[in-house]
């Protein structure tokens, strides 16, 4: 074999091409073979006809030929590419361990955001994208009237009006319901030692049948059991259905408790079963709570007290809301509050509009978090900027190598792709942090019972927002490289190779992008900043909201007692001997100020009973609003801290004596208008209420929210349901704590050990959802703001570098030290400037779009910008202050000689 | 001609292909005369068997295939042995030589062998 001429070479310029290769060899084949034929003694004709005959099937040997050919030639390519890819990546870590101060930043940006942004998008995901944690969870609807200001007895509805809506709606499957008017620590878990608080929901039987859930041991309540109720009379046969987390919890996991009985307020309950533990009632339906077991409603049992239940029903397959709207129009004006007044019918008309339960549960979020997705993703920009920034000036300071790749012979893709592959690498490794960084923080919103936002243990790390990390990760290595790379591979080559000195052109056209870049960021900190400073205005607002008593110094504790009598008379005048004996004790104790007791407690739930009418006067009925009902003793408007005008209650106003009341001052301004109300008589009904007292407006449901009329009546005149004792002290309540359940164990060794909550951690449950978004914005803000003053330090201190030869020529000519750092330093501002006039135009907008999620603060609040312009000017001084000293500490002659 | 045209067990040809190249590159052609004239016209070497398995072995990488000119200047494709033909080709011929022993063994056979002592 001799070697092949060069034209031959380009035989297959254009790419491999197997079928011709085939031909041309079996070409030759037979062209030998016929040679040798002729040589034999046959004709040229003859022997090219033998040697083809010789060969056989000619047609199928070519066609395996070109499939054996075009197999190998893509195993070919695929190796060269792998081989290329794996030189590459080698290549990359090489490089990045030569570099690795810049490797570690450029990771823990990208960790920081996009951790951030998993979690957030685990939050959204959970809160707003992903179903309800049930079956079938869109046809779930929730039913409750439009929102009014008399609480949640407004919001529920009677037992009649639950039966008769079932009865006569057709688009539910089922419709279900539980009793709203619940408190924490509603019972008493007796018979194992000390009696143990504990939380129980009165549901109607078929509630979990409705949503869904299937027991994990056990089973479900039966519709007969829904007759039976909690509490029982003489039988003892009631029955509980424990939640996951309490069997665990108290029963220690035990098996064979189903079947068992367990006694609750002293009263035997056998355990049906246990719930699954993907069932969090306090998720759903109760933000920030937990529950321990649920007991069948007794609807007959609560047949005449008004509005109980609140209602949820699962829609027939493929009905929609609206549909179930307007069946709820047609059947609601027929419905009686009690079926035995004919007068009642139509109280619930247009009082039931069915929403999504998933509205219900996350709707009034959905724009606080979208907020928070959009400043996370803002993180997720800036760090991109940044690293976009960091690549390019790494890109700056490797021009020559690359030049040199590029003049060996190396393609301008392959250049490309070698940079693409390092900030691939970079964001797959901040990626893999930052899903470290995000379960960390996942784990620890899961697990905080003290945010009262829903469905929070539902949350987690799943295959969506795996696939979230991944491709964000992948798209800030595309966008942000991409960047730096091409203009790596668009600038002169052959120009970098050339130039020698550090002032070359090129390193003045990258100044130029990356202060773009460094303006950019700043920017996009600006907004984040202005964002962060108007959600603190609001929740400093928030938090100095008049509530109407003192939360400080003040704490709560459940109080058991007995009032079991013959006859109501004689269980009213026991209750008024316990209640004083209780507070005369308690009140006794070192270090007490005010103790008082009752029934419901400000920013928790809450009722009302009906519509008292002021004596004397005719009002249309719904013009008066319906007051929200608290029963309390002498002393708790002290123990709360309210103000009040007028008396207090006296333990003289018993059962027997003028029936009184004290009205708060926005129920006087509606009945009484321009009047003193003291003195004035309420009627309800034929009973007459005597005005002693007006207190200050308490905020009943949230901080956030207008306050109604409100009334409270003494306790040893109308019948509490609960006791709440309220105790005012300057010791703190863990102090205080056993001298006081000491007390009330004297009088009651059925008191369990309950909690002594301070008064404090109610109003901070119930400002948690806004602590939360604001921290959360006010960290994002942070993280921009030290990404922007990262990002203008590298643009400064890479143009000192840069500049080195200049200032030193400079300085030579006569220019002082503090000229030089003058100059470094307006360059700086001049970049901030820029910067914060561009993000406080974006924060103008953007402001105005978060309107809604502010309290008591205009979008324009003058604070929150100039304090934004203030931060991010500081910041940008100090970090343009360290290359401003070193440009001024540059050694003129030094910088000459080393060019 | 006496003898008859003898067929080639499975695996012989690749091993007689590898074998062949032993000395350099050559082209299909020069193989199958190559084959023809060593084994004194015993074995004839279809063509349509010939160039497939040259392709098979060459995809698994014993064989390296490329282009060159014959004796006569003519654009043909050699195949050279890769340093993994080699090493194969020492293993099939170990392979096909105690192949051969056994079988020669078994036929030179004069009696039944001595019953094995268990």
């Amino acid at each position: 074999m001799t070697s092949m001429p060069f034209w031959r070479r380009y035989a297959r310029f254009f790419g491999p091409d197997p079928a011709a290769d085939v031909q041309e060899e079996i070409g030759f084949h037979l062209e030998a073979k016929a040679e040798d034929l002729i040589r034999q003694g046959l004709t040229p004709d003859a022997a090219r006809k033998e040697a083809k005959r010789q060969f056989g099937d000619l047609r199928e040997v070519q066609r395996m030929g070109q499939q054996i050919g075009k197999k190998s030639e893509r195993r070919k390519r695929l190796r060269d590419y792998w081989s290329d890819l794996i030189h590459d990546v080698r290549y990359t870590f090489r490089t990045l361990r030569r570099d690795p101060g810049f490797a570690v930043i450029s990771v823990a940006i990208l960790a920081v955001a996009i951790g951030a942004n998993i979690a957030v998008f685990s939050v959204v995901n959970t809160l707003l994208l992903r179903p309800l944690p049930f079956p079938h969870a869109n046809e779930l609807v929730w039913i409750a009237p439009p929102p009014t200001s008399c609480g949640w007895s407004c919001a529920t509805y009677s037992a009649d009006g639950y039966d008769e809506f079932r009865a006569e709606s057709r688009v539910y499957q089922d419709v279900t319901g539980y009793e709203a008017f619940s408190t924490p620590e509603n019972f008493r878990l007796t018979g194992r030692g000390q009696p143990v608080p504990a939380t129980g929901i009165e549901v109607i039987g078929n509630f979990f049948q409705v949503l869904g859930v299937q027991p994990a041991m056990g089973r479900l309540f039966t519709p007969e059991e829904t007759h039976i109720g909690v509490v029982p009379d003489s039988t003892g046969t009631s029955v509980v259905l424990l939640s996951n987390a309490y069997w665990r919890r108290q029963f220690h996991s035990d098996p064979a408790l189903v079947g068992q009985a367990i006694e609750l307020n002293g009263a035997p309950v056998t355990v049906v079963g246990v719930l699954p533990e993907t069932f969090d009632y306090g998720a759903v339906f109760a933000p920030g709570s937990k529950v321990d077991f649920f007991v069948p409603l007794n609807l007959d049992k609560e047949r005449m007290w008004g509005n109980i239940v609140t209602l949820v029903g699962r829609l027939k397959p493929g009905v929609t809301v609206a549909q179930a709207v307007d069946d709820a129009n047609r059947v609601a004006p027929d419905l009686y509050f009690n079926t035995k007044y004919p007068q009642s019918r139509g109280q619930y008309k247009g009082n039931m509009v069915p929403v999504p339960l998933k509205d219900y549960v996350s709707g009034k979020l959905r724009r606080s978090l979208i907020a928070l997705w959009l400043a996370v993703g803002t993180i997720l920009l800036i760090a991109g900027v940044n690293l976009s920034n960091l690549l390019l000036a790494r890109t700056a300071a490797r021009a020559k190598e690359f030049a040199m790749r590029g003049a060996l012979g190396a393609g301008r893709g392959r250049i490309v792709r070698q940079l693409l592959m390092e900030s691939l690498v970079l964001s797959g490794a901040g990626a893999g942090l930052g899903l470290g960084l995000a379960l960390g923080l996942i784990r620890w919103l899961a697990h905080g019972e003290s945010l009262a936002l829903p469905l929070l243990s539902a949350l987690r790390i799943d295959g969506q927002a795996l696939a979230w990390t991944i491709s964000i990760a992948i798209l800030t290595a595309l966008i942000f490289g991409l960047l730096p790379g091409l203009r790596m591979a668009s600038g002169n080559l052959q120009g970098v190779l050339k130039d020698s000195g550090a002032g070359a052109g090129l390193g003045r056209h990258h100044e130029r992008i990356r202060s773009v870049l460094v303006i950019t960021e700043i920017a996009l900190a600006c907004v984040l900043l202005v964002s962060a400073g108007l959600l603190l205005r609001s929740f400093t607002r928030v938090l100095q909201v008049d509530l109407g008593f003192q939360p400080n110094q003040a704490a709560s504790m459940n109080v058991w007692y007995n009032d079991s009598a013959p006859t109501e008379k004689e269980s009213i005048a026991k209750r008024g001997e316990i209640f004083q004996e209780i507070l005369a004790r308690v009140g006794a104790i070192p270090g007490v100020q005010a103790v008082g007791i009752s029934d419901y407690l400000p920013l928790g739930p809450n009722r009302s009973w009906d519509t008292p009418l002021p004596k004397g006067k005719t009002y249309v009925p719904g013009e008066l609003p319906e007051p929200l009902v608290y029963v309390i003793t002498p002393g708790f408007i002290r123990a709360m801290g309210i103000p009040l005008r007028g008396r207090d209650f006296t333990w003289a106003d018993g059962p027997n004596s003028e029936r009184v009341i004290i009205i708060n001052a926005s129920m006087a301004r509606r009945f009484w208008p321009g009047e003193d109300p003291v003195g004035k008589i309420l009627m309800r009904g034929d009973e007459e209420d005597h005005v002693v007292g007006v207190v200050d407006d308490v905020h009943e449901e949230s901080v956030e929210s207008i306050v109604g009329a409100q009334v409270y009546y003494p306790a040893i005149q109308q019948g509490p349901s609960r006791a709440q004792l309220v105790v005012r002290s300057s010791l703190p309540p863990a102090a205080l704590a056993p001298t006081v359940l000491r007390a009330l164990r004297e009088l009651n060794p059925n008191q369990p050990a309950v909690e002594f909550r301070p008064i404090r951690t109610i109003v901070d449950h119930a400002v948690s959802p806004r602590r939360f978004f604001m921290l959360l914005v006010a960290a994002f803000a942070g993280i921009g703001l030290l990404l922007a003053t990262l990002g203008i330090y590298g643009v400064i201190s890479y143009s000192v570098a840069r500049q080195t030869q200049e200032i030193g020529v400079r300085m030579a000519l006569g220019a002082t030290a503090k000229r030089v750092q003058r100059q470094v330093l307006a360059n700086t501002l001049r970049l901030a400037v820029s910067g914060i006039a561009l993000g406080a135009l974006i924060a103008i907008v953007v402001a105005r779009a978060i309107a809604s999620l502010l309290f008591a603060t205009s979008p324009w609040d003058l604070p929150s910008f100039v304090g934004m312009a203030m931060a991010l000017l500081l910041v940008a001084l100090v970090s343009g202050y360290v290359p401003a000293r070193r440009a001024s500490g540059i050694n003129p002659m030094e910088a000459l000689r080393n060019n | 001609m006496s003898l008859p045209k003898l067929e080639f067990l499975r695996g012989t040809l690749d091993v007689l292909i590898l074998k062949s190249l032993v000395w350099g590159p050559q082209h299909g052609y020069g193989i199958t005369t190559f084959i023809r004239r060593q084994s004194d016209d015993a074995l004839l070497i279809e063509e349509g068997t010939l160039y497939p398995a040259l392709w098979r072995l060459e995809s698994r990488g014993w064989l390296a295939g490329e282009w060159g000119l014959s004796e006569n200047n003519r654009k043909a494709k050699f195949y050279r042995l890769t340093s993994e033909g080699r090493r194969r080709l020492r293993e099939e011929v170990k392979t096909w030589e105690a192949y051969a022993v056994a079988v020669a063994k078994v036929l030179a056979a004069t009696r039944l062998p001595e019953p094995e002592e268990v």
